[in-house]
C-alpha cells in the first residue's frame, strides 16, 4: 500500500543511486573538455610519443608524455611482478593450509594493512626503504623506479590476498574432495583442481591491484624522485603520470596549454583504469554465472 | 607417494613463510613508525599550531583541519550512499534490470578511479566552474564523491543482512515499503550503517592527493572553520614537510608524530569497523 507523500522520496532514493553514474559521466566530461585544447596545439600522436616533458619551460616546452606513460609502466611491473606471485602464495596458504585460528588472526591484520594511508607507505619509502634499496643494490640514484616499485608491491597485495582467498574458498568442497578421493595430494588438488576453479577470482584479485597500482600517486611521487626519463632502468628516477599531476597542478596557470595537458594526461590514466576495470567486472560477472 | 607428500610440503612451507615475511614486514613497518613518533607525542604538539615556517611547534591546526574535512565528507555522502543503498537492496525489482546493472557497473567503476583524477574533477567542477575557490568546501565535496562507492558497499551489505522475514512480517502487518524500511529494515542495519560512515571517515582522513588541487594549504598556522577557506590537513602536512619543506632532514621528529598521529586515527576507525561488522554478522546469524 503506497501512502501519500512516498514517490518523492523513493525518486529521491533513485536519484542517489544514479549519482554514481552522474559523477562518473562528469568526471569523463570534464576531462575531456579540458583536455582538448592541447590538442590543437599538439597532435595526440606527438603527445602520446613525444619523449620530452618540458612543459613550464619558456623558450620552447614540449609535452611529451612518453616519458610518464614509462615511468608509470615501470613502477608497476616492478609491482605486479612481486605482488601477484607472493599474494597468490599467501592466498592459497591463508585458505588452504593455514588453521581457522591463525587464519582469523591474519586476515583482519590484512584488512588493516588495506587500510593504511597512501602518504604514510610514501613517507615509509622516502625515508626507510629508500635506504635499504640504496645499500642493497648500491644505486646512484636514492629515489628510483624500483623503491616505487617495492612500496607499490607491499599496497596492492592486501587487495590482491584478500580477493584471491575469497577466490580459493569459494571453489566448491566436492570439486576438492573428488580430487582427493582420486588418490591427489593437497598440493596437486590445488593445482590442478582449486586454483583453475578460482582463475576469474584470482583475476580480480589481479586486476584490482594492478588498478590500484596504476592510479596510485602519494607513494609512487614520494618514493621515486620525480624526473621524467625516457628509461627502462629501474635503478633511476623515473616520474609516473599521477605525480606529474599531483606536483605540477600547484604551480600552473589555469587555462594555459600546461594546465590542458595536465588534463589529459589525467584522461588517459582515466581510461587505462576504466578499462582495467572493465576487464575485473567481466570477470566478476563471469564468476556469478559458474556458481548459479 | 613420499616423493609428492615432499614437494607438497616444500611449496606449503614456502607459502607459509612468504605470508610471515609479508606480515612481520607489515608490522615492522608500523612499529618503525610509531616507535619514532610517540617520543614526539606530547599534549603540547597536539594543541599547538606549528611555528617558524613550521620548523617547530605543534600540529593543531592540521589536526582540526582534517576533522573537519572527515565530519562534512561524511555529511554529503552518508545520505547519498544509504539512500542508494536502499535503493540498491530494497527496489530492484520495480526497475528494469538493465538500469540497476549500468548503476552496478558505475559503482564499481568509481571505486577504481584514481583519486588523483577525483582531485581533477574537484579542480574542475568545485573550485573553477562552481567557483566555490580551494576551499574546505571543494575539498571535502571532491572527497565524498570519493568516498561514496565505499560507503554504497558497506551500507548495502547492511541491508542484505536484514532478516526477510522482517521485511514481510512489516508488509503483512499493512505497512507501506517505505514504513518498512524507515520502521523495520535501517534500525536493524544501524551497527553495519555505523560501520560505513567510520569507512568514510577514515577514507576521508587518510586522501591526500586530491586534496592537493583543491584547497591544501602548506602553511596556515590559524584555524578559521571557514568552509570557504584554504586549509592544512594531516596528510598533505606530512607530504608538505617531507618533501616540500627547506630542510626535510631537521623536522624529521615532527614528521615522525603527524605520521603517528593519522596512522592511529585510520587504524583505530578501520579495527572499529572490522569489529562492528564481525559482530552484527553474528548477531544476524
Amino acid at each position: 500500500m503506497k501512502k501519500r507523500g512516498e514517490r518523492p522520496i523513493e525518486s529521491l532514493l533513485f536519484f542517489s543511486a544514479f549519482l554514481a553514474l552522474i559523477i562518473l559521466s562528469l568526471i569523463f566530461l570534464f576531462l575531456v573538455s579540458e583536455a582538448l585544447p592541447i590538442f590543437w596545439l599538439i597532435s595526440p600522436l606527438d603527445f602520446l610519443l613525444g619523449r620530452e616533458w618540458m612543459p613550464a619551460s619558456f623558450t620552447e616546452p614540449s609535452y611529451g608524455i612518453l616519458p610518464l606513460i614509462l615511468g608509470t609502466f615501470l613502477v608497476v611491473v616492478t609491482a605486479i611482478v612481486i605482488a601477484v606471485p607472493i599474494g597468490i602464495a599467501c592466498a592459497i596458504y591463508l585458505s588452504e593450509v593455514a588453521d581457522n585460528r591463525l587464519k582469523e588472526l591474519l586476515k583482519p591484520l590484512l584488512e588493516i594493512l588495506a587500510g593504511i594511508p597512501s602518504v604514510v607507505y610514501g613517507f615509509i619509502a622516502l625515508v626507510f626503504l629508500s635506504g635499504i634499496v640504496h645499500t642493497i643494490f648500491n644505486t646512484t640514484y636514492r629515489l628510483n623506479a624500483l623503491n616505487g616499485g617495492l612500496i607499490l608491491a607491499l599496497m596492492i597485495m592486501p587487495t590482491i590476498i584478500t580477493i584471491s582467498e575469497d577466490a580459493i574458498n569459494s571453489v566448491p568442497r566436492e570439486f576438492k574432495e573428488a580430487s582427493l578421493a582420486m588418490g591427489a595430494t593437497r598440493w596437486e588438488t590445488i593445482r590442478i583442481i582449486t586454483l583453475p576453479a578460482a582463475k576469474s577470482g584470482i583475476t580480480v584479485g589481479v586486476m584490482l591491484g594492478l588498478g590500484r597500482a596504476v592510479g596510485e600517486t602519494m607513494a609512487v611521487m614520494m618514493a621515486t624522485g620525480n624526473s621524467p626519463l625516457v628509461t627502462f632502468d629501474i635503478f633511476r628516477s623515473i616520474q609516473t603520470m599521477t605525480a606529474t599531476i599531483a606536483i605540477e597542478m600547484g604551480e600552473v596557470v589555469f587555462g594555459s596549454p600546461h594546465y590542458h595537458a595536465l588534463f589529459a594526461v589525467g584522461l588517459i590514466l582515466f581510461l587505462i583504469t576504466f578499462a582495467i576495470n572493465l576487464i575485473a567486472d567481466v570477470a566478476i560477472s563471469r564468476l556469478g554465472v559458474r556458481r548459479r | 607417494m613420499k616423493r609428492k607428500k615432499f614437494t607438497e610440503n616444500v611449496f606449503f612451507n614456502t607459502f607459509k613463510i612468504l605470508t610471515f615475511i609479508v606480515v612481520s614486514i607489515a608490522i615492522s613497518l608500523i612499529l618503525f613508525i610509531i616507535g619514532n613518533g610517540i617520543p614526539v607525542l606530547s599534549l603540547d604538539f597536539l594543541i599547538n599550531p606549528p611555528i617558524n615556517g613550521m620548523m617547530a611547534g605543534g600540529i593543531s591546526s592540521a589536526i582540526a583541519g582534517t576533522l573537519m574535512l572527515m565530519i562534512l565528507t561524511v555529511i554529503f555522502s552518508l545520505p547519498l550512499g544509504i539512500g542508494a543503498a536502499i535503493f540498491l537492496s530494497e527496489y530492484t525489482e520495480k526497475v528494469d534490470s538493465r538500469i540497476i546493472r549500468i548503476i552496478r557497473l558505475a559503482i564499481n567503476n568509481l571505486a577504481g578511479v584514481p583519486s588523483i583524477v577525483y582531485g581533477l574533477l574537484g579542480l574542475g567542477l568545485f573550485v573553477l566552474f562552481l567557483q566555490l575557490k580551494f576551499s574546505i568546501l571543494s575539498a571535502s565535496l571532491t572527497l565524498s564523491f570519493l568516498t561514496l562507492p565505499v560507503i554504497i558497499a558497506a551500507s548495502e551489505e547492511a541491508l542484505k543482512n536484514v532478516p526477510m522475514e522482517y521485511r514481510e512480517a512489516s508488509l503483512a502487518l499493512g505497512a507501506s515499503k517505505l514504513e518498512t524500511i524507515k520502521n523495520i529494515v535501517l534500525p536493524s542495519a544501524i551497527p553495519g550503517i555505523l560501520t560505513a560512515c567510520i569507512l568514510g571517515l577514515s577514507r576521508a582522513a587518510g586522501e591526500t592527493a586530491p586534496l592537493l588541487m583543491t584547497g591544501a594549504a602548506y602553511y596556515l598556522p590559524e584555524f578559521t572553520g571557514n568552509i570557504f577557506k584554504q586549509f592544512m590537513a594531516l596528510s598533505t602536512h606530512i607530504f608538505f614537510m617531507a618533501t616540500q619543506s627547506p630542510n626535510p632532514e631537521a623536522t624529521r621528529p615532527i614528521q615522525y608524530g603527524t605520521v603517528t598521529v593519522l596512522l592511529v586515527l585510520v587504524l583505530s576507525m578501520n579495527m572499529l569497523a572490522i569489529i562492528l561488522r564481525s559482530y552484527y554478522r553474528r548477531r544476524l546469524k
